[in-house]
């Protein structure tokens, strides 16, 4: 990748003041948080064909006309010229062009809703390893994570194995809140009642730092995790090590867990009630409370308002699972 | 208190005791000597105005004034205070963020830390930087169009107040319960479900002030529309006029977006409807999508009038005409337009999908193109020029070289993949201050100390305009580099404690570039305060700049009246113009002058305000309903006075044509 030479060049200040410090978003470990970071180079790297000489234009422009230097012209009536004019349009435009279509072009391919294609560069996916499916929560003010294909789930501390795509589906059971492992990938907001998602692929073993990127109340700063990049055995071994506590996160236990606390050790469960994911992103975890893909069912097969209500013949709730945010319902 | 009588409760509604910060912790006693210094400055004050018997004359020819440039003088004081308070709370943030590490939390707790990240940003904006703004813009629009006051000059006096109500909504809440925890955008969940009375100042603090706004948004478009002197064509404006005609044009059509969000977020949070909620059908992301349909237009909105200021400077200390005016001109207005449709780059990382992400990405990047522009044309001013490089022009320059950076860095925010690791980070935050203070900031000090002569009659001192300037300068890259090399590092905003030692070193320097900028600010003080104090020593003609636009024509200070006779302008550069052909001012034939009178409604609307927006902070629903009847019935009554206008006789306007500030241009300059 061009990006790659050229990085070397523009940034050489940069570097210079961020040696002996972890610029993880220079250098991240994940496959995706690296094509992120190069798309930031690269835009770098563009803009600097015209920031640096114009920086270097108000400098020397303003030295050789300054008052005291009577050698310089002096043409108080120039104000008008039609070259410069179109150059002075046509240059960033060209600029912007460049860095527009680097940009379209990075947005779609580094959409996180998309399942990899890659696991890092030169390598495809191997299509007979299922991605790793995760489910986050973000509580108030700590993390859930689900593996429904393990049957686990921990708090603040989530990890995978290098080079498998992870498919993360994210929700929150209040706050908003935005999951973010610098060097894994780039984050994506949780909102209670919605879900997100994120494709990434961890490459090099490794403890990251996790943590919530909005602000999101009184224990927003003590919400962090840690994520770990393991190989396929130390993967397996964590997961057996979770599995060892037998604890069970039951609805009662979730919402004990659910309500409002600061600086929670990481904890492990060895089984969860099954379809509480399902219930935290349909906000029905409480006693009483109607789960909204049964209620937009419901509303949907009284032919009411709704999405759904243009559907003849609503399927049954279970198979209208709240997708993305794009499919939130209005009631 | 729990067990307070009905009558009480009727009275003080969630008022106590226990609101009051009179408890035996840090908190508190931080609250305790804040107020103590605020108490005794304002006793001082008070007692000095009362032992000079000034307070009559404060009444008569200040706070009823329908005077705009008196209206400018005064907000452009309400901000230096307000800026002082909003930096009193960006030191104590460099000062927990450098310290707490580790087993250290640092001397704020969550609660309180909270509260003054979000007061810094809700003031430094809505009280700092649009009351500098709406000031420079009340003060030299008028007198560069050649009129005699603005289309509305009770509406003016109106908005001041109002801002004035928000903003003693926004001290009291320092010492009466507390602020909002929220951010300075109070984003629901958290604005919704924080209980007490913080969010609520904020809403309805901003709520009046952003009533004033949106009035003064309406009295300048009208102002420039319909008041401008004969023969001065759009095309003819003058480029300050020009950036507050698009300002203003911003302010009326995204102000009332930011007034109809916090009326509904009040809903939710008084009424129990569900607009914002996660359930019952409400959403969070409707709200985030309305308050940054007005808050993209108002960071534009900030920045446009700065535009105009450097475009002024640029020009006369080149002593040469602005390079191309028109496409100036269009940059303007195309940065106007666009402005409103990129407001979604805030929120990339929602989920939005990749086509409208791309959408927003390009048109946001599109900005940069006029912007660019803009730059360019500064340039090609100075090229063939013959700059000078008084204070005014120190801060310009300083702006072009900072203002170039930080949009560079915005562009790359902009880069929608490259957003998903930058979003909310610290390299966020060093970009935004890296605009407002390189831009925002940087012209308010530059337009400080090109117009004081204008509107004083003395030029402030530029020693310690050079010290204010240089401590502001490097202190600003002192305080900021640190914040985008932790922000690369992946550190994100508002954390009041870190685990991380390696990061404390930076946040280290970043406190030192604080302490430099306080510097800077109290150099600007010691600027001002030495200035006042030597007036004569620092006395001015009526154009020590050698202006090139209208204000520059008249006396320094301005008459009431600004003109004594309307300017007929035939060039783009009337004042140079004028010059050139031989101007010679008249001096006889003086007609009487009509002119507004002043009143004292606007101070009665605004105190009203303020009592209103305490009764509904605190439930004090008498209060409440009693305030709003008083601002309706106040606001009627006023319909009913006729006697607006007075008649400056031609005699006075004679005398003061003689014996005015009339100094041949350029004496005094420092050129």
């Amino acid at each position: 990748m061009p990006a790659n030479r050229l990085r070397g060049l523009v940034l050489i200040p940069l570097f210079i003041a961020l040696a002996g410090c972890k610029a993880v978003l220079l250098d991240p470990s994940g496959d995706v948080a690296r094509q992120q970071s190069d798309v930031m180079t690269a835009s770098v790297a563009i803009m600097a064909l015209i920031i640096v000489p114009v920086l270097v234009a108000i400098a020397v422009i303003a030295w050789r006309y300054r008052a005291s230097n009577r050698d310089a012209r002096y043409e108080p009536e120039w104000d008008h010229s039609s070259q410069l004019e179109l150059a002075v349009w046509a240059v960033p435009l060209l600029i912007i062009i460049a860095l527009g279509a680097i940009t379209w072009i990075g947005t779609h391919q580094l959409d996180p809703y998309q399942p990899l294609n890659r696991v890092v560069d030169g390598k495809s996916i191997d299509t007979n390893v299922r991605p790793l499916e995760i489910e986050v929560v973000s509580l108030d003010w700590k993390w859930l994570f689900f593996y429904p294909q393990y049957g686990i789930a921990t708090v603040n501390d989530v990890a995978a194995p290098v080079d498998v795509p992870i498919h993360f589906k994210l929700t929150s059971s209040r706050m908003m809140n935005s999951f973010f492992v610098p060097a894994l990938v780039g984050q994506i907001y949780t909102m209670a009642g919605m879900q997100t998602e994120l494709n990434a692929v961890i490459n090099k073993p490794g403890v990251y730092r996790g943590f919530s990127a909005n602000y999101s109340g009184i224990g927003f700063t003590d919400m962090r995790f840690r994520f770990q990049g393991l190989t396929r055995k130390g993967f397996q071994d964590w997961i057996s090590r979770a599995r060892a506590g037998g604890k069970t996160l039951s609805l009662a236990a979730y919402r004990k867990l659910a309500s409002p606390s600061r600086n929670v050790p990481a904890a492990y469960f060895a089984a969860y009630a099954p379809d509480l994911y399902q219930r935290i992103l349909n906000t029905c975890t409480q006693p009483g409370q109607v789960c909204k893909d049964k209620m937009m069912a419901q509303d949907a097969r009284r032919n009411q308002w709704g999405p759904s209500a243009r559907h003849s013949s609503p399927r049954p709730a279970a198979q209208q699972p709240l997708t993305s945010v794009h499919e939130v319902p209005a009631h | 208190m729990d067990h307070r009588s009905e009558i009480w409760n009727f009275l003080l509604g969630n008022l106590s005791l226990k609101v009051l910060p009179l408890h035996n912790t840090l908190e508190d006693r931080i609250l305790q000597v804040t107020f103590a210094v605020v108490a005794i400055s304002g006793l001082a004050i008070f007692g000095w105005v009362t032992v000079k018997r000034r307070w009559g004359y404060l009444w008569r020819e200040w706070f009823t004034t329908v005077d705009h440039k008196k209206l400018g003088i005064m907000y452009m004081i309400l901000a230096t205070v307000m800026l002082l308070r909003g930096f009193t709370d960006a030191i104590m943030m460099r000062i927990q963020q450098a310290t707490a590490f580790g087993a250290n939390m640092g001397y704020l707790p969550p609660t309180h830390y909270d509260q003054i990240f979000t007061a810094h940003g809700a003031i430094m904006i809505f009280f700092v930087a649009m009351a500098y703004i709406v000031g420079l813009m009340n003060y030299v629009m008028p007198t560069q169009i050649g009129a005699r006051d603005v289309a509305f000059p009770f509406l003016n006096n109106l908005s001041f107040w109002l801002t004035v109500s928000g903003v003693m909504l926004f001290m009291t809440s320092l010492f009466v319960g507390s602020f909002s925890r929220a951010g300075w955008l109070g984003y629901p969940p958290v604005s919704e479900y924080q209980l007490g009375s913080g969010v609520d100042y904020y809403i309805w603090g901003l709520q009046l002030s952003g009533l004033g706004t949106l009035l003064t948004g309406i009295n300048f478009v009208v102002t420039i529309l319909k008041m401008r002197a004969p023969g001065m064509s759009l095309m003819k404006m003058p480029m300050f006029t020009w950036t507050s005609l698009c300002t203003s044009g911003l302010i009326v059509v995204t102000f009332p977006i930011l007034t109809a969000a916090l009326f509904l977020l009040s809903l939710d949070r008084y009424v129990g409807t569900h607009f914002f909620t996660n359930d019952l059908g409400g959403n969070v992301m409707m709200y985030i999508n309305l308050i940054w349909i007005w808050g993209h237009p108002e960071v534009y909105i900030l920045i446009l009038p700065l535009f105009g200021v450097f475009s002024e400077i640029v020009a006369t200390f080149s002593g040469k005409r602005l390079f191309g005016y028109s496409s100036m001109v269009y940059a303007t207005v195309s940065i106007m337009i666009l402005s409103y449709l990129v407001w979604l780059h805030h929120f990339f990382t929602m989920g939005s999908g990749p086509d409208v992400n791309s959408f927003f990405a390009l048109t946001t990047m599109m900005i940069s193109i006029p912007t660019g522009v803009k730059i360019f044309n500064w340039l090609f001013t100075m090229y063939r020029g013959r700059v000078r490089f008084d204070v005014p022009m120190l801060w310009t320059m300083g702006f072009l070289f900072t203002f170039t950076i930080g949009g560079m860095t915005g562009v790359m925010l902009s880069v929608a993949p490259a957003d998903f690791l930058l979003h909310n980070s610290l390299f966020l935050v060093a970009h935004f201050h890296n605009v407002i203070i390189g831009g925002v900031v940087f012209g308010v000090f530059a337009g400080i100390n090109y117009w004081f002569p204008k509107a004083f009659g003395f030029q402030l001192d530029p020693f310690w305009g050079k010290a204010s300037f240089w401590f502001w300068q490097i202190g600003f890259w002192v305080a900021f580099g640190p914040l985008y090399v932790l922000g690369l590092m992946g550190v994100t905003r508002r954390l009041s404690h870190f685990e991380d030692p390696s990061l404390q070193i930076w946040f280290v320097i970043a406190a030192f570039g604080a302490f430099l900028i306080l510097l800077g600010i109290l150099s600007f003080l010691m600027q001002l305060y030495v200035s006042i104090r030597h007036r004569e020593r620092y006395a001015v003609g009526h154009d020590p700049w050698g202006g090139r636009t209208l204000e520059w024509s008249t006396s320094s200070p301005p008459p009431p009246y600004n003109f004594a006779f309307t300017p007929v302008v035939r060039e783009r550069d009337a004042w140079t113009d004028m010059k050139e052909h031989g101007y010679v001012r008249p001096r006889d034939g003086f007609q009487p002058i009509h002119m507004p009178k002043n009143s004292a409604t606007g101070v009665w609307i605004g105190l009203l305000g303020f009592a209103f927006g305490f009764g509904m902070t605190w439930y004090i629903w008498w209060l409440a309903v009693a305030s709003f009847v008083g601002i309706v019935a106040v606001a009627i009554g006023h319909t009913f006075n006729y006697h607006r206008e007075e008649t400056i006789p031609a005699e006075d306007v004679k005398q003061f044509e003689h014996t005015g500030n009339w100094k041949p241009a350029g004496e005094g300059a420092s050129a």
